[in-house]
């Protein structure tokens, strides 16, 4: 079998800080094969975007890591920076939750997207640009040649997200990582750019892991899903099956807190309390505090358990159904 | 937001939208047109100078400004508007060289110290500090000394003194660039460090290095004219707006036209360079939205 595109297991990073050491990501497993998209979700600070730059090796120097990160069936974590530097851009690409600020301003659209060109396939600075052309009008970029030639300044978040996406894509990645990549643009602007990451996915065959808070954008998008909550996977499924049967306690408040069309106008459900401090967990499952099934045995830390075809829950109440039929 | 309707569609680069508006500023142009009329009088110098500047004439000692000497002799005899011209030479070359020479040193250590951080940063800025701590002109005038007098010595021993404030202001920079969404993009499309530095951050941080180093070429003609007023700068006979300040201190009152002239030369030029980096400094303000 061929080995998946990415393969994290048990990745755990760990940051040095005033207040002693602080473990935003511990254990983190899963995989993406060519073609599929696994969507993070999670709230602020549970460790998804954490997650994405320890895949592409972005992380500030001083940063522990542990566990494994596989490209295709090899081993990213304790190489050389020389090698990752290679790697990025080429095999492994990413696009940030910022257009307004991810392009540089001094330099032309074009250009930038002919940078990765040359930095990876060595092309010369008019074939780049000429390739760089044609990446901005498979971005669906009207008038390319023109736009091309603009500065970033003059484009709007959404062209500027669309430049970012064809940067990423020149090189025709194995695996694409897009942090939260609509979350700054208009709802209608949103919905294009996701239309348009599914079609070049499917074109290129690249993997894509969607990192975002928006179960909506999941529904539409994602083929798996990995819900994390401070710093672990808290249940992983494919999307269909999460949204139909979540199991984990924090899935269905996650699920709960998604206002629906035919809803009406009450009050949306909320999960009570906040994130724990990760400089001082709580033992045992981390959402245990918040967690209204919870009970003695949740001091002890819950295995991610398989509860149906490639469902996962970490949660001693899996699957949540049968406890409560009892 | 109306900027992004108000997007002129053809490109416009950042450089050229920073001419238009340079060019809209009265007073900067003014300034530099000063400045190209004094280039353009060292450089054609001996085209336009009515005698040789060191030429000495026993009959026309310290003469008032005439049609002959329109600018007057000095105690020699020697013609004044032709010194001036030649000591446009001394004063221009001091100004540029030493802050280009500044810059050349400067920036790369501060963008170095910027990027790298950690014991790299700590030791060039505590040596910044140090050189910061010592005022402008002693500390050009103890290096100048230490390194004898001559204008190639002197124009080294301003440039080493105003290169802390480009080590500064490109660590600063860097540091501020460092941290943004752009140099994270850029290092998540596989740049190296070295190139991050020099192909993304440099080019951001050029504006404001312009602005500083056009301000500073006005402080090292003043430190050059005052070098060359103590015997440090440039060496008699040959003429410089500094040591002919200098000779003409004991004939004050008798012959004020020795000062005034090559005086008014400083002034004009020092000000010229101060309204070009008033300009600039308007013109490449990113935060300025007059189109």
């Amino acid at each position: 079998m061929r080995p998946p595109v990415l393969e994290v297991i048990g990745l755990t990073v760990e940051f040095a800080t005033d207040r002693g050491p602080l473990r935003a990501v511990d254990g983190v497993s899963f995989r993406v094969g060519a073609g599929e998209t696994l969507a993070v979700v999670g709230e602020s600070g549970c460790g998804k975007s954490v997650t994405s730059l320890a895949i592409m090796g972005l992380l500030p120097p001083g940063t522990r890591l542990g566990g494994a990160v596989r490209l295709l069936g090899e081993e990213l974590l304790g190489q050389p920076g020389r090698a990752w530097q290679g790697r990025r851009g080429r095999d492994l690409a990413m696009i940030f939750q910022e257009p307004m600020t991810s392009l540089n301003p001094a330099f032309t659209a074009g250009e930038q997207v002919a940078e990765a060109l040359r930095l990876h396939e060595g092309l010369a600075p008019r074939a780049a640009m000429d390739r760089a052309v044609e990446m901005l009008a498979r971005v669906r970029i009207p008038e390319a040649a023109r736009r091309a030639r603009q500065y970033p300044h003059q484009l709007s978040g959404g062209m500027r997200q669309r430049v970012m996406i064809a940067m990423a894509l020149a090189c025709r990645p194995r695996l694409l990582i897009a942090d939260e990549p609509t979350t700054a643009l208009d709802v209608t602007v949103q919905a294009q750019i996701l239309a348009l990451l599914d079609e070049l996915k499917r074109e290129t065959g690249t993997a894509v892991v969607l990192i975002t808070h928006d179960l909506g954008v999941v529904a539409d998008h994602a083929d798996r899903v990995a819900v994390m909550y401070a710093g672990r996977i808290a249940e992983t499924a494919p999307a269909d099956t999460l949204f139909a049967r979540p199991e984990h306690p924090y899935t269905v408040g996650l699920l709960g807190a998604v206002p629906a069309i035919e809803g009406g106008a009450g009050r949306l459900a909320s999960i009570e309390g906040t994130v724990p401090d990760l400089r001082r967990p709580p033992p045992g499952c981390r959402f245990a505090p918040r967690c209204p099934f919870a009970g003695r045995d949740c001091e002890a830390q819950p295995p991610l358990a398989e509860v149906g075809a490639g469902h996962a829950a970490a949660c001693w109440r899996a699957p949540l159904d049968r406890m409560l039929a009892a | 937001m109306s900027a992004t309707t108000a997007v002129p569609l053809r490109g416009e680069s950042p450089a050229r939208r920073a001419v238009r508006r340079f060019l809209r500023h009265r007073l900067a142009v003014f300034g530099l047109l000063v400045i190209l009329l004094f280039v353009l009088a060292a450089v054609a110098a001996p085209l336009l100078a009515p005698a040789d500047p060191l030429a000495t004439s026993w009959s026309a000692i310290r003469k008032a400004p005439s049609a002959a000497h329109w600018f007057g002799t000095d105690e020699n005899g020697r013609d004044v508007l032709s010194r001036v011209l030649f000591g446009a030479r001394a004063s221009l070359l001091a100004g540029v060289v030493s802050v280009l020479v500044a810059l050349l040193v400067g920036v790369p250590v501060g963008l170095l110290a910027g990027l790298a951080g950690g014991w790299t940063d700590t030791i060039v800025s505590r040596i910044a500090d140090a050189m910061l701590s010592v005022p402008f002109l002693i500390l050009a005038i103890a290096l100048a000394a230490f390194l004898g007098p001559a204008l190639e010595n002197a124009m080294l021993a301003i440039a080493i003194t105003a290169s802390p404030v480009f080590v500064r202001l490109a660590r600063g920079m860097a540091m501020e660039a460092r941290a943004t969404d752009w140099a994270e993009a850029a290092r998540a499309l596989g740049n190296p460090p070295w190139r991050l530095g020099l192909v993304h951050v440099l080019p951001n941080i050029v504006p404001p290095l312009l602005v500083q180093a056009t301000l500073a070429i006005a402080e090292a003609i003043i430190a050059e004219a005052s070098l060359s007023f103590l015997g440090l700068g440039q060496q008699p006979p040959a003429p410089s707006w500094g040591s002919m300040l200098n000779a003409a201190q004991r004939f004050l009152t008798g012959a004020p036209w020795l000062a005034i002239f090559p005086g008014l030369a400083i002034f004009l030029v020092v000000l010229a360079f101060n309204l070009v980096g008033d300009g600039l400094r308007d013109a490449l303000d990113p935060r300025s939205d007059r189109g």
